[in-house]
């Protein structure tokens, strides 16, 4: 059963991977593709988790975190060069 | 006194005198004169064993496989010059006490002269060849520093600089002869290569090894053709000329001649180089000194043709000149060294070196004229002084030696030399002291302190002593030194003041009258030589270098012009063709099949690689878009970090995670000064070819990898070793980590070392653009784009508070089990670094700096410091440097865990990358700073200043 949900869980966050890939390339406007780009990064997050459920190993849980934790600091950072230029005033 | 702490006593002491000058410039003049002369005594009491024929030694082993050891040997020619060295040292030091005003920084000057006394001291010391080579370069930059002491005068600046290329580049060619020679002898160490003469001269080394030997002596001790650099680098000080370009410097070639003289002497080759550029310098020096008007130019050359004197007769090769040769070394050190100080002392009582104002000055300062006089007269050779002697034993071997065929033409030649030495050596009494006074004085000149005339009257009576009394002033010396220059092959020669009326008296007299005669036909002669004297050799070397710089400037601009796109074209195609040249030449391994071992590729990888090609595929296409193309950067860098993870790296897979957040930050920084969009510059042509290197790389790339991958491995995998001893050798499970702090800790060492560096730098060149007219410009830049709102929002604030604490712990976390599963000192202080930037992006860079309490280069310094304690720890318990330990503890209420020495130099290692990467971020951050936007609140929106106003309403 958990394989099957695995199965389901891959193909699902693997083909939100490709749209936000598309996103990126082909955005209308900027901001759209830093928007993909930080799904992506979620998505990212959910993959591993999914692949450490899958290898049944808890090694891939920090790069996770880590991802979760500083991932955002980008988009921030680039949603402030497009408001204000300057990233650290 | 070991020999050791000899030769390092002037090291040591090179030291104080830079610490003490603040004291007082008695006490930094002191601490030298103090160093030298513990030197000195420790010199004296080993003198009588080494006059009783012993020689001290004082072995270490350094580098034994390359045949470098540190040992040091005192014979009769080190005692002699370690006591010229040490003793007309400590004299210079006295006299430069006084020559130097308050305006020259005494602290610097002494530290230097004590630098270089210790470097002239190793040579002379030095029985193993490849290290006598370390002290001779170190001879060379000291001088270079000293002649360039006064470094704002350009004479200054130019002579240092001509210098160091003619006796740096006479040290190239004396490493390539010294190393021919010990191969040739079959050992590194002096003691033993001049044991093997006949193995030396067989070898069909000798002849190579000899020239490249003698082109460095040559240079180094200013001989025909290189003697030119001596007078140019007269612009430095008087004490420095007199102590290097008279009396040890320049006589380091002299010395290493004399030194090599059992194994390479004697042969036609030899003398036919040494003595006859021995002659030519003599000669041409002697005539040239004549018509120098600088006192010190004089001088100069003077010492040019003495040393010539040296070289010629230690040419001929007979154990009677090389005895001739060491007395002369011992006389020219006396005169040479008091003449230039008497010079110093006229330039500093008058003013002026040029002798042509000069005149009379024997009335005002009667006894810097004796000094100088006495001196004078040694040079000249007049009998009873000492230089009278040791030239009398040049004329006898000089008429009793062919040369070219012809038994006169020595004699004449040396005859000449010794005309012209007289003729200088009178103008420099007559022209000087002598005469009608030629300068106006406001104030008549006249004797200075004594301490100041004392160290050249010391020196002037010596010659008048040695003169005297030769056979017990200076006897045993000579025959000590002489004995160890000929490997005791010299003849008993008892020094003496009257040989009889011989050849050699008659040339000396007939010289003397000749000189006389050619002083007072000074006018006319000088008239002549303006006409005749052979070009500077100055435009030449500067034509030489001139040209050199030219074609290494052509290229360097041909290769680098400043285009990166051209620069990496060249680089692209360069290491393309030599990859394609490695594989044609059929070197590589054959490859195999691609491996069963990855298998079908799983479909979610294959969505990454889809994404990781896209991403680059359509950053080529839009690269010319700064931003998007930063994007494009982020999708590669998080499929990298995803495929860290996937091979199994999770180690690498959060480094890139931590590193990929930090350059994105740092590129906006940047890009916030830059155009948004990259302007269309080349030309469909080239963007052709850019597109071919570009193409030829990438797939060379792929090539390799391919290769790689498909490829057997040339040697077995050092990974079995790694993942066999890190958790028994290195205490650690986590092998990547162990590796980082423990296998390859030095590397790591070295790497936060450069890490550091390149973050100071960073912020040293922040700082010098922003103190200069960039600064006003930064400051009245306005933004390309119409600016949202909010400088602080609200929101961002308190999410990265909140997350602040958070990202803290964790990286605490990360750290700690760094040893043992992935993480480490460098992901948290990635991590610890991003949650600070965190701050500065939410509250912006003044209130940020303003809670900054530690500087970070105070994070940068300490982290290095943690490491270099934590790997010298080890040295305590008798292990090289970086070697690890480790334990277990059990506390109560705890499980039982480990403790490492490792974890220490992970501190290390963590302290620094947070102290670069803030240093850095922090310093670009600077250039966007205006005072218009500092907040005094960390959010726009300011509470208390909201509930203030409320109450207000509300009253």
């Amino acid at each position: 059963m958990i394989a099957l949900a695995l199965d389901f869980a891959f193909a699902c966050f693997g083909a939100a991977m490709l749209m936000n890939m598309w996103v990126v390339a082909a955005g209308r406007t900027v901001e759209d593709r830093i928007l993909a780009l930080d799904t992506m990064v979620i998505n990212a997050i959910a993959l591993l988790i999914l692949h450490g459920i899958w290898a049944g190993t808890a090694v891939f849980f920090e790069a996770a975190m880590i991802i979760a934790m500083l991932g955002f600091v980008s988009t921030v950072a680039y949603a402030r060069f497009i408001l204000r230029g300057n990233i650290i005033e | 006194m070991s020999l050791f702490l000899i030769a390092a006593l002037p090291f040591l002491g090179a030291v104080l005198p830079a610490l003490l000058v603040r004291a007082s410039r008695n006490a930094a003049a002191g601490t030298a004169a103090g160093a030298t002369a513990l030197a000195l005594i420790g010199v004296l009491t080993h003198a009588p064993a080494v006059m009783r024929g012993e020689v001290p030694m004082a072995r270490a082993p350094w580098v034994p496989s390359l045949g470098l050891n540190a040992n040091l040997m005192l014979d009769g020619l080190g005692l002699l010059f370690a006591l010229l060295i040490l003793g007309i040292g400590l004299l210079i030091i006295l006299y430069a006490r006084f020559y130097l005003t308050r305006r020259d920084p005494m602290g610097k000057f002494y530290a230097l002269l004590l630098l270089f006394q210790g470097a002239m001291l190793g040579i002379v010391l030095s029985d193993n060849i490849l290290m006598l080579l370390i002290f001779w370069e170190l001879t060379s930059l000291s001088s270079f520093l000293l002649i360039g002491y006064w470094n704002h005068l350009p004479e200054g600046r130019q002579g240092a600089r001509m210098a160091l290329t003619v006796t740096g580049a006479g040290g190239l060619a004396m490493i390539a002869g010294a190393l021919l020679l010990g191969q040739a002898a079959g050992s590194m160490e002096l003691s033993d290569i001049i044991a093997r003469r006949e193995a030396v001269q067989a070898s069909e080394l000798y002849l190579p090894a000899l020239i490249l030997i003698l082109a460095g002596c040559f240079a180094k001790s200013a001989q025909f053709p290189f003697h030119f650099w001596l007078p140019h680098a007269m612009a430095a000080p008087t004490p420095v000329s007199a102590y290097l370009h008279s009396a040890t410097m320049v006589k380091a070639g002299l010395f290493l001649m004399a030194r090599l003289w059992p194994a390479l002497a004697g042969t036609d080759a030899w003398f036919l180089l040494a003595a006859s550029v021995g002659l030519i310098t003599m000669v041409l020096g002697a005539v040239t000194a004549l018509f120098k008007d600088d006192l010190k130019g004089l001088l100069a050359y003077s010492t040019v043709s003495h040393l010539g004197l040296v070289t010629f007769l230690l040419g001929l090769g007979t154990p009677a000149g090389a005895v001739a040769a060491v007395f002369h070394i011992i006389n020219h050190a006396t005169f040479k060294a008091a003449l230039f100080m008497t010079a110093g002392i006229v330039d500093h009582e008058t003013g002026t070196r040029d002798i042509r104002r000069l005149g009379g000055l024997a009335a005002f300062m009667p006894v810097t004229f004796l000094i100088g006089a006495v001196a004078a007269l040694s040079m000249a050779g007049v009998p009873p002084l000492n230089g009278f002697l040791s030239k009398e034993m040049m004329l006898h071997e000089a008429a009793h030696t062919a040369w070219l065929g012809s038994e006169l033409a020595l004699p004449v030649l040396a005859g000449l030399a010794a005309l012209f030495s007289a003729a200088y050596s009178f103008r420099f009494v007559a022209h000087v002291f002598l005469g009608k006074p030629r300068l106006a004085h406001a104030e008549p000149p006249h004797d200075p302190v004594v301490w100041f005339w004392l160290p050249p009257a010391i020196l002037a009576s010596l010659t008048v002593l040695i003169g005297l009394f030769p056979q017990s002033m200076a006897g045993e010396l000579v025959r000590a030194a002489a004995g160890a220059v000929t490997a005791g092959a010299a003849p008993e020669i008892k020094l003496k003041l009257w040989h009889g009326v011989n050849e050699a008296l008659m040339i000396s007299a007939a010289a003397l009258a000749g000189g006389a005669a050619a002083l007072a036909l000074h006018g006319p002669l000088a008239r002549v030589w303006a006409v005749v004297a052979p070009p500077a050799a100055k435009r030449a070397f500067d034509a030489l270098v001139g040209a050199a710089t030219a074609a290494a400037r052509r290229l360097t601009d041909a290769l680098h012009d400043g285009d990166f796109g051209r620069s990496a074209a060249i680089f692209s195609v360069f290491a393309a063709g030599l990859g394609a040249w490695a594989w044609t030449a059929g070197g590589a391994a054959p490859l195999g099949a691609f491996p069963a071992a990855l298998g079908p590729t799983p479909p979610i990888p294959l969505i990454g690689w889809v994404c990781l090609v896209t991403a680059t595929l359509t950053l080529t296409a839009l690269h010319r878009h700064r931003l998007l193309a930063l994007v494009l950067i982020g999708v590669t860098g998080l499929m990298v970090s995803l495929t860290f993870s996937y091979f199994s790296a999770p180690d690498l897979a959060l480094t890139q995670i931590s590193v990929e957040v930090v350059s994105i930050i740092l590129l906006l920084l940047a890009l916030n000064f830059m155009p948004r969009e990259t302007p269309r510059e080349s030309s469909a042509a080239r963007r052709a070819r850019d597109l071919a290197a570009a193409a030829a790389a990438g797939l060379g790339v792929g090539a390799a990898i391919y290769a790689i991958l498909v490829g057997d491995f040339a040697f077995a995998p050092i990974s079995e070793f790694h993942l066999a001893n890190s958790k028994t050798g290195g205490g650690g499970e986590n092998v990547v980590n162990v590796i980082l702090v423990d296998f390859r800790g030095f590397d790591t060492f070295g790497e936060i070392t450069v890490l550091g560096i390149a973050a100071v730098l960073i912020y040293a060149l922040t700082e010098t653009i922003m103190a200069g007219p960039v600064r006003a410009r930064l400051l009245n830049r306005r933004p390309a784009e119409p600016q949202a709102g909010d400088a602080h929002p609200m929101m961002m604030v308190v999410a990265t508070r909140v997350l602040m604490p958070i990202a803290l712990t964790v990286a605490v976390y990360i750290f700690l089990r760094g040893h043992n599963a992935p993480g480490g000192g460098f992901i948290a202080g990635l991590i610890v670094s991003v949650a600070f930037v965190m701050q500065y992006m939410a509250s912006g860079f003044s209130w940020a700096a303003a809670r900054q309490r530690y500087p970070y280069h105070a994070f940068i310094g300490l982290g290095v410091l943690v490491a270099a304690a934590t790997g010298m720890g080890a040295w305590f318990n008798g292990k090289p440097f970086l070697t690890s330990d480790f334990g277990y503890v059990k506390l109560p209420g705890l499980e039982k865990f480990e403790l490492a020495t490792a974890a220490l130099f992970d501190l290390g290692v963590f302290l620094t990358v947070l102290g670069a990467v803030l240093l850095a971020l922090e310093s670009l951050a600077r250039y966007a700073w205006r005072p218009n936007i500092a907040s005094a609140h960390p959010m726009d929106i300011d509470p208390t200043r909201d509930e203030a106003a409320q109450r207000e309403e509300g009253r």
